[in-house]
């Protein structure tokens, strides 16, 4: 290794980085910032109100709805998508006939953008016209308006959320199948071991790994991707289907407040940074082929 | 047993394939028959494309495309250009506080410019980028994950390659050009197929940062297209969502071997 000199760090190393920077430290210690200020107005300009914003935090009930609503979604849909995931991985790599359009129809999400995606389950939900609401009333049931209800709307994201998410994991898990070594399945069927002994002690502890990689990814997008709540419910009814970033863009983009903006981003970046480190122990201490 | 499981495999698997598919199907069947069939389905149902020129002519299609093809452009070379470097600096010199460095960096993994929303838009709106192309590219020109991935396959690089290249007098940026750069070239590819289906696909930024025609992309377009201007015009819609959804997924059929391989390399490495 060569010794840095300083006008080739500035090329290689400082123009990238200080873009980088601007718009991803900054923008965390500026929100740090910001929410010991209060929201300036024309009138009054902006002042240092110390933990005001925090305090507001906490006793803001619509804010303890939605961090509810954002935990119940991660809870549910990553290990859904996982789950569901590996089941496909494996179907496809069962080398069954039509594998190639059963990838496809599975990967097919993935490769939509999520605006796209919201839109295609919009008319899929729509009461009356949609399909989930044709097959209730062919079954002689009442069909239920599933964006327009506070009991079913975040459930509904949910269903949006793995649909799209769960072709991309597969292909995770495709791989990893791949290079599990044909001989240690081998040596377990000549013990006597049968194909779901098989899978729980041989295969899935090989794709711990993976797993660690989706469920990381799976969580960042679980608090990253709201284009779906933008577009079916606007996070309603009554805030049922609001996630965190959600509420982040409603109030500083809608109610133009962004001192409360900056305390919630702040809020944000610390429950991820928190999670992630708890996941990392966890799957970590059960990792056992890295 | 092992024949029951067997039935059992391909039962399951094309039930969940159709069921995995029929959202989209059931899109599309909408998308190419007129309104009065959006929910009826008969099998002599006539079929037609007037939806997708409808909605192609009612909106400036074609201006959102040429907007998202300039931004993914933009910041796939920028991308490739400055992660380049700096994996180039982390793998080939030593210096203060690397390590450091380069866990500051990583938290871009993790804290994306994607929930920044708040204090990236005031920085904008300082610089005076607001609904400028360029302002939706800014949050994105640096990509930890690229570096990332750059960074393990310079790795892998022989350093006696490196050192014959400095034997036969090669400076610091032909030894990058001639020797690194070409046995990254499985990377640089799976990181530009990644790059432009993220940002093809991106909306939030886009949506907070564009105000007009000029500069929205085509997800902005199609969500104002669907809410505003076509109402309840499921057909409409529908063409509209396939229409501007259809290039990536053609891209991607094409190229769907590479896209597969690339992006598990990717992620998995």
């Amino acid at each position: 290794m060569k010794r840095l000199n300083f006008p080739l760090s500035v090329i290689l190393l400082v123009v990238p980085c200080a873009v980088l920077a601007a718009f991803t430290h900054y923008p965390a210690v500026k929100s740090l910032i910001n929410s010991f200020w209060s929201m300036g107005t024309r009138r009054r300009p902006s002042q240092f109100i110390g933990l005001e914003n925090y305090q507001t935090l906490l006793a803001d009930g619509t804010l303890h709805q939605i961090i509810w609503n954002s935990t119940l979604y991660a809870i549910v849909t990553i290990p859904a998508a996982i789950a569901l995931s590996i089941g496909m991985a494996l179907l496809v790599n069962a080398k069954l006939p039509g594998t190639a359009l059963m990838r496809l129809s599975f990967f097919l999400p993935t490769m939509m953008p999520m605006i796209a995606v919201a839109n295609i389950w919009l008319f899929f939900y729509a009461p009356g016209i949609g399909l989930i609401s044709q097959i209730f009333v062919l079954f002689g049931l009442q069909p239920i308006n599933f964006l327009g209800s506070a009991s079913t709307s975040l459930w509904s994201m949910m269903a949006v959320a793995v649909w799209k998410e769960a072709g991309l994991f597969m292909i995770f898990y495709l791989a990893a199948l791949q290079a599990v070594p044909p001989n240690l399945k081998e040596a377990a069927r000549i013990e006597g071991a049968g194909p779901i002994r098989i899978f729980f002690d041989i295969v899935l502890p090989l794709l711990k790994p993976t797993t660690v990689f989706v469920a990381v990814n799976a969580l960042i997008n679980s608090f990253r991707l709201i284009d779906h709540v933008i577009v079916m419910t606007k996070g309603g009814p009554n805030n049922s289907s609001a996630l965190l970033l959600y509420y982040i863009f409603e109030v500083t983009f809608g109610y133009r407040d962004s001192a409360y903006g900056s305390t919630l981003t702040v809020f944000m970046v610390l429950l991820l940074g928190l999670m992630a480190l708890i996941q990392f122990k966890i799957l970590d201490r059960k990792t056992h082929y890295q | 047993m092992k024949g029951v499981n067997r039935i059992l495999l391909v039962a399951l698997a094309p039930t969940l394939a159709v069921a995995w598919g029929v959202p989209f199907i059931y899109s599309v069947w909408t998308a190419i028959h007129p309104e009065k069939y959006s929910a009826r389905f008969t099998w002599n149902a006539p079929i037609t494309f007037a939806n997708f020129l409808e909605a192609w002519q009612a909106a400036p299609f074609a201006l959102y495309f040429v907007n998202t093809v300039i931004l993914t452009l933009l910041i796939l070379v920028a991308n490739l250009i400055l992660c380049t470097l700096v994996a180039y600096a982390f793998v080939r010199y030593r210096f203060q506080a690397s390590g450091l460095l380069f866990a500051l960096i990583m938290i871009q993994l993790l804290i994306t410019p994607d929930i920044l929303i708040v204090e990236n838009f005031n920085t904008l709106a300082k610089l005076g980028l607001t609904d400028t192309i360029i302002g939706i590219t800014l949050p994105y020109l640096t990509s930890a994950f690229g570096i990332f991935l750059l960074r393990q396959t310079f790795k892998t690089v022989p350093i006696s390659l490196d050192e014959a290249a400095q034997v036969e007098g090669a400076s610091t940026w032909r030894v990058l050009w001639d020797v690194y750069v070409p046995l990254a070239k499985p990377t640089y590819l799976a990181y530009a197929l990644v790059s432009i289906s993220f940002h093809w696909n991106n909306f939030l930024w886009p949506l907070i940062v564009t105000n007009s025609p000029e500069t929205r992309p085509v997800t902005v377009g199609l969500s104002i297209f669907a809410t505003v201007e076509s109402g309840v015009e499921w057909a409409l819609v529908n063409a509209a969502t396939l229409m501007t959804t259809a290039p990536l997924v053609v891209a991607f059929l094409i190229f769907q071997r590479q896209f597969v391989t690339n992006f598990m390399r990717a992620g998995i490495k």
